[in-house]
């Protein structure tokens, strides 16, 4: 599985952190319906936005992103859902129809 | 996160030990708990159902959401003889996602010509699993046909808990290999997990046959297995 070792969102994390960049994870912590990632699927985010890993396969990521940003900022972790209910709270959603839970929380 | 756990999770996933990252999602709690540490309570039985399933999970303790990452190695194979089925078996290996190596001390056979870019040592299995020992993640195929060579590795294989153990030969030649690993003191509940002969069957004939249908029933195993118990 080198694969896995390519691109680890977990490595990925602690080398930038070690490179004294800002960094948040993201988890999916849970999943109902016919979500695109298992929990426990990580997305790793930046303080200038890069990114590594996902949390949907391209589809929510973009407001997992922006939503690091506060918690690189001020140190909160935040809980975010996303799925077809909550479209009109996120603006976006899920296209497989699946609901998601994605825990963020800084690093350090 | 701490940078400390980061740093120990990630210290265990490179070691090839399982691990589980516990964070309680609203306490902000967390910590890393390697399999076979004792954990008590209702988490300790979340955490021993998350090791088994490998899956992670969000569950209730004590009215605390908590969530458990489950971070099992990922699976390999190392074989033991460079042959004409191990040939077929490391081109076959990296497409179902399995890491691959190759001992075998007879330098006519494990020589790079036949093995290109293939992890091969050039070695006793005694040396070379001494210093790269096999555990409950790894699955060994043992494929000389020579017990001077292939017996230590299987009775090592059972002995690590590796979550296969494959050796060929037809059920004559297995019978008196099981005798043989009776004299190195495995139980008989040890020696019935050798699948031999090797290989699901599928009527495999050919050397590249004999690679799939092992290659099958790695996968089976992995799969299926109940329990994985450390080494």
């Amino acid at each position: 599985m080198s694969e896995t070792e390519l691109a680890d969102p977990l490595m990925t994390a602690e080398h930038w952190k070690a490179a004294g960049r800002t960094v948040a994870i993201a988890t999916v912590i849970q999943t109902w319906g016919s979500a695109p990632r298992p929990a426990g699927s990580h997305l790793v985010i930046d303080g200038e936005g890069n990114f590594e890993g996902s949390v949907s396969g391209g589809c929510v990521e973009g407001a997992v992103i922006g939503e690091a940003q506060d918690v690189i900022a001020d140190g909160k972790p935040k809980m975010l859902e996303f799925g077809v209910a909550d479209e009109t709270a996120w603006r976006v959603g899920l296209s497989c129809g699946g609901t998601i839970r994605v825990y963020v929380e800084r690093l350090g | 996160m701490r940078i400390e756990t980061l740093h120990a999770l990630n210290l265990a996933r490179h070691a090839r030990k399982a691990a589980i990252l516990v964070t309680d999602v609203d306490g902000q709690g967390e910590q890393v708990i390697l399999e076979g540490e004792p954990v008590a309570g209702g988490l300790g039985e979340a955490v021993h159902a998350s090791f088994r399933t490998g899956k992670a999970t969000l569950v209730d303790i004590a009215g605390r959401e908590v969530f458990l990452n489950v971070h099992l190695p990922p699976p390999r194979i190392v074989v033991i003889g460079a042959v004409h089925i191990s040939q077929a078996l490391a081109r076959l290996a990296p497409v179902a996602g399995y890491d691959l190596t190759i001992i075998d001390p007879r330098t006519a056979f494990a020589t790079p010509e036949r093995f290109s870019g293939v992890d091969l040592i050039a070695d006793w299995p005694e040396d070379a699993l001494s210093k790269r020992p096999l555990d409950a993640y790894t699955a060994l195929a043992a494929v000389t046909h020579d017990p001077k060579i292939d017996d230590f590795a299987i009775g090592e294989a059972l002995r690590c808990g590796c979550f296969y153990v494959g050796a060929l030969g037809s059920r004559k030649t297995h019978a008196k290999r099981m005798d043989r690993l009776k004299q190195q003191g495995l139980s008989d509940g040890e020696i019935a997990r050798i699948a031999a002969p090797i290989g699901l069957d599928i009527g495999a004939a050919s050397p590249a046959e004999i690679a799939v249908a092992t290659l099958a029933q790695i996968v089976q195993a992995f799969r299926r297995r109940d329990i994985v118990t450390g080494g």
